[in-house]
């Protein structure tokens, strides 16, 4: 659909008004709780959410849906910042806007579909584990007022929908339990303890690390993850969020926006982001279908940050984690659970096998990885399994017909050969393979074997039913139909 | 097979949009096709909750509510586009010997017109009134958008009932467009026979007047019996105030033929024209 500029941006202001605001609201604990799991002051994640949700809005490929400072990103940049500082982390963050352009150039946005359903799934249960288990150091060691504080708050944004839907109850939980702690002059751990707040509109500022092959060296490995983390979640919610809108989304051009963002993050001194599974549900649920929605969160949150400032700084981290476990609820798909039985094995264990690897490593990239390795395997080995070799005996007992059906490759070709009687004596074998297709060398040169074997036990052997495709593998790299073919040795 | 094919829907005065269509197939013997599109619309949020949380399964559960809420709505639109395209058939079939066929297409206005660009003569529409906030009335954006997307004649009816024209005004402004607009005119078997009055909107001068009867020439060779005229002021005001004392029942120009910056800065002509006419227009690429 040809949606031109003023209908992406202008067909629906005020839904998208409203969305944003909401989606501002919940951004701003988000912003700051991962800059606490990144090791960086909250100033950092709110400046790198404004700028992500602003530059994306503009550049990127999927109208409606929030880029931010993510906890995909901060668990990547955690050991970049202990060991080297902000510094390298805003180089690396320029770095990632460089490769993600170049990913979008090329149109690799395209691999996903190699990415399955089930991975898909234990990406985004892994990422509400690890969002659940970043709030812990917040709940240890800390007098119950912090639990009475976090249930209150949870209870608050669980609850309040009922009575009315038309305000954001996270909002109300941050409001109320910064009114209490107030007015009670309660001992507990605020936003302000945690480090610096933004108080002035973001600056230029370039990275004061020196320009040579040692920082490339150092921030090369952290950017590639990066970018493969922020790619990977990017487009899996942009498929999100075309499902729900059932709107399609160009996800090359969002490649391209995600890098151009980070550039633009990296440049006024955020860290790197990509697109939030949460917030995106959040934004349209609140009626948020344009680009402007985005665009609007980025600056609602930035005019809060700044003009409220002094607030701000007064909230109670329990509200914080309040907000952050209902996000990881949220985000937790929930069905994968209750469906664990019903669906098929092989897809529970790649689902399980993404979710433990990365919740042990904290590294997205990891564990799609595994997941996607575990898929191909499994996919192969079903695959392979659908391979028959059925026989008859013609002329009373002087010639046997085989045909196979199904797949012969790697996974396959052992089952192949074994499908033959190499012990029966013959005088002809006819293979009919047209019901059959050959993928690989390894499916040729089992091929090879079998009619090899035949010839060297005296009988006569045709090949039937080569179809286009099997027929020019055999051609290009089969034995047994070339002149003066040598018997093979020892096969 | 090239077809008339006329723009249906409830807000565009279909039974106009009919009858014109009707005269253009039975004067060009051509097969019709009466088309209705459904648009979802999907950029507008139909339903909001603003309670900005996610439970469990808030994906799942946002998906269904979608789904369902579309599904209820699509339902009722294809009933009644189905209602307003069987109207137009009946009206059409009962006006002459026609070859109708109707179509309803999910999707967007123009790029539905555009997928079925290459079997069609000839779009008829209707425009949709929209209040703005001026007095000043705004054209149709949907209008806009097929004349500049699609390269086909686009005859829009902004009027809620449809005379079948005896006589037409061809707004001529001596560019290259309205050149080859009068070439083809000449050539086509649309408007033979009807009393053709050619207008320039603009300064009396030879250089124009010479344009003018060159253009009037080419007219008469094919046929026509022209009547020349050159106005002066405004285009809009002009042409309006021409076709209403001459009693003309359509205009014909060409479409867009001014260059872009000229459009940004002045306004383009052709949307002028189409936003305050008072009979049908033809547009012609």
């Amino acid at each position: 659909m040809t949606l031109s500029v003023r209908q992406q941006w202008l067909g629906n202001i005020r839904g998208d008004l409203l969305s944003g605001l909401v989606v501002a609201l919940a951004l701003i604990p988000e912003a700051i709780a991962f800059s606490i799991i990144a090791g960086v002051d909250p100033k950092v994640g709110l400046y790198a959410s404004f700028s992500m949700a602003v530059v994306i809005a503009i550049a990127g490929g999927r109208p409606a849906m929030i880029s931010a400072a993510t906890g995909a990103m901060a668990l990547v940049m955690v050991s970049l910042i202990k060991d080297h500082g902000l510094q390298y982390l805003l180089a690396a963050t320029l770095l990632t806007g460089v490769f993600q352009i170049i990913a979008g150039v090329f149109k690799l946005g395209v691999l996903m579909r190699f990415v399955s359903r089930s991975v898909v799934t234990g990406f985004v249960n892994a990422l509400a584990i690890l969002i659940f288990l970043a709030q812990l150091p917040e709940l240890t060691h800390v007098s119950w007022h912090v639990y009475a504080m976090t249930a209150a708050g949870l209870g608050i944004i669980y609850g309040l929908p009922y009575i009315t839907k038309a305000v954001p109850s996270p909002l109300v939980c941050i409001v109320v339990l910064t009114a209490i702690s107030m007015m009670v002059g309660l001992d507990v751990r605020t936003v302000g303890d945690m480090g610096q707040l933004p108080d002035s509109l973001p600056t230029f500022l370039w990275p004061d690390v020196p320009l040579n092959l040692d920082t490339l060296k150092i921030i090369a490995p952290y950017s590639l993850t990066l970018a493969v983390v922020g790619l990977l979640e990017s487009m899996m919610t942009a498929s999100i969020v075309d499902e729900l809108t059932d709107t399609p989304s160009d996800k090359s051009r969002e490649c391209v926006g995600q890098g151009v963002a980070n550039l633009a993050t990296g440049l006024i001194g955020g860290m790197a982001g990509c697109a939030m599974i949460g917030q995106s549900v959040i934004n349209v649920k609140s009626g948020g279908r344009g680009r402007l929605s985005t665009f609007v969160a980025g600056l609602f949150l930035l005019i809060l940050v700044v003009f409220l400032g002094p607030w701000v700084k007064q909230i109670p981290m329990a509200a914080l984690v309040a907000v952050m476990i209902m996000v990881s609820i949220g985000t937790f798909s929930w069905q994968s659970v209750l469906k664990l039985r019903e669906h098929p094995p092989s897809s529970s264990i790649v689902m399980i096998a993404t979710v433990v690897v990365t919740v042990a490593t904290h590294d997205l990239a990891k564990g799609v990885f595994v997941g996607v390795l575990l898929s191909g395997i499994f996919f192969a080995n079903k695959v392979g399994r659908v391979l028959r070799v059925d026989s008859r005996s013609e002329d009373g007992g002087d010639t046997r017909d085989y045909t196979v059906t199904g797949q012969v490759f790697f996974a396959s070709a052992e089952a192949f050969v074994d499908g033959f009687d190499f012990k029966e004596v013959v005088k002809q074998v006819r293979i009919d393979v047209s019901p059959a297709h050959f993928w690989d060398i390894t499916a040729v040169s089992a091929l090879d074997k079998v009619v090899l074997k035949f010839r060297r036990e005296g009988a006569q052997v045709e090949v039937l039913g080569l179809n286009e495709a099997s027929a020019t593998m055999v051609d290009r790299f089969g034995l047994h139909d070339k002149a003066g073919a040598e018997l093979p040795l020892g096969h | 097979m090239n077809t008339i094919l006329a723009c249906v829907d409830a807000q565009g005065s279909p039974m106009a949009v009919c009858d014109g269509a009707t005269w253009v197939a039975t004067v060009l013997g051509a097969p019709l096709t009466f088309l209705h599109v459904l648009d979802r619309h999907p950029e507008k949020a139909a339903q909001v909750d603003f309670s900005g949380q996610i439970g469990l399964g808030a994906q799942e559960d946002l998906l269904q509510e979608l789904s369902q809420l579309d599904e209820r709505r699509s339902v009722l639109a294809q009933e009644q586009g189905r209602q307003l395209l069987d109207g137009a058939r009946a009206r059409a079939t009962t006006q002459g010997s026609l070859t109708v066929d109707v179509r309803q297409r999910h999707g967007e206005l123009v790029d539905t017109l555009m997928d079925l660009e290459a079997d069609t003569r000839l779009i008829v529409m209707g425009t949709h009134e929209y209040k703005a906030w001026t007095t000043k009335r705004h054209l149709d954006h949907h209008v806009e958008r097929v004349i500049r997307s699609v390269k086909r004649p686009v005859l829009v009816i902004p009027q809620t009932t449809f005379v079948a024209p005896s006589s037409f005004a061809v707004a001529y402004d001596a560019s290259a467009t309205a050149s080859k607009l009068v070439e083809a005119l000449a050539s086509s078997p649309l408007l033979k026979g009807l009393s053709c009055h050619l207008v320039h909107v603009g300064a009396d001068s030879d250089g124009m007047r010479n344009e003018v009867s060159r253009a009037s020439q080419v007219l008469t060779h094919a046929g026509w019996t022209v009547q020349t005229a050159i106005e002066n002021g405004e285009v809009e005001e002009a042409l309006s105030r021409y076709v209403a004392a001459h009693r003309l029942q359509l205009v014909v120009m060409g479409a867009y033929g001014h260059s872009r910056i000229r459009n940004l800065i002045v306004g383009s002509t052709t949307t002028t024209m189409l936003r305050s006419s008072p009979v049908p227009v033809l547009v012609w690429h």
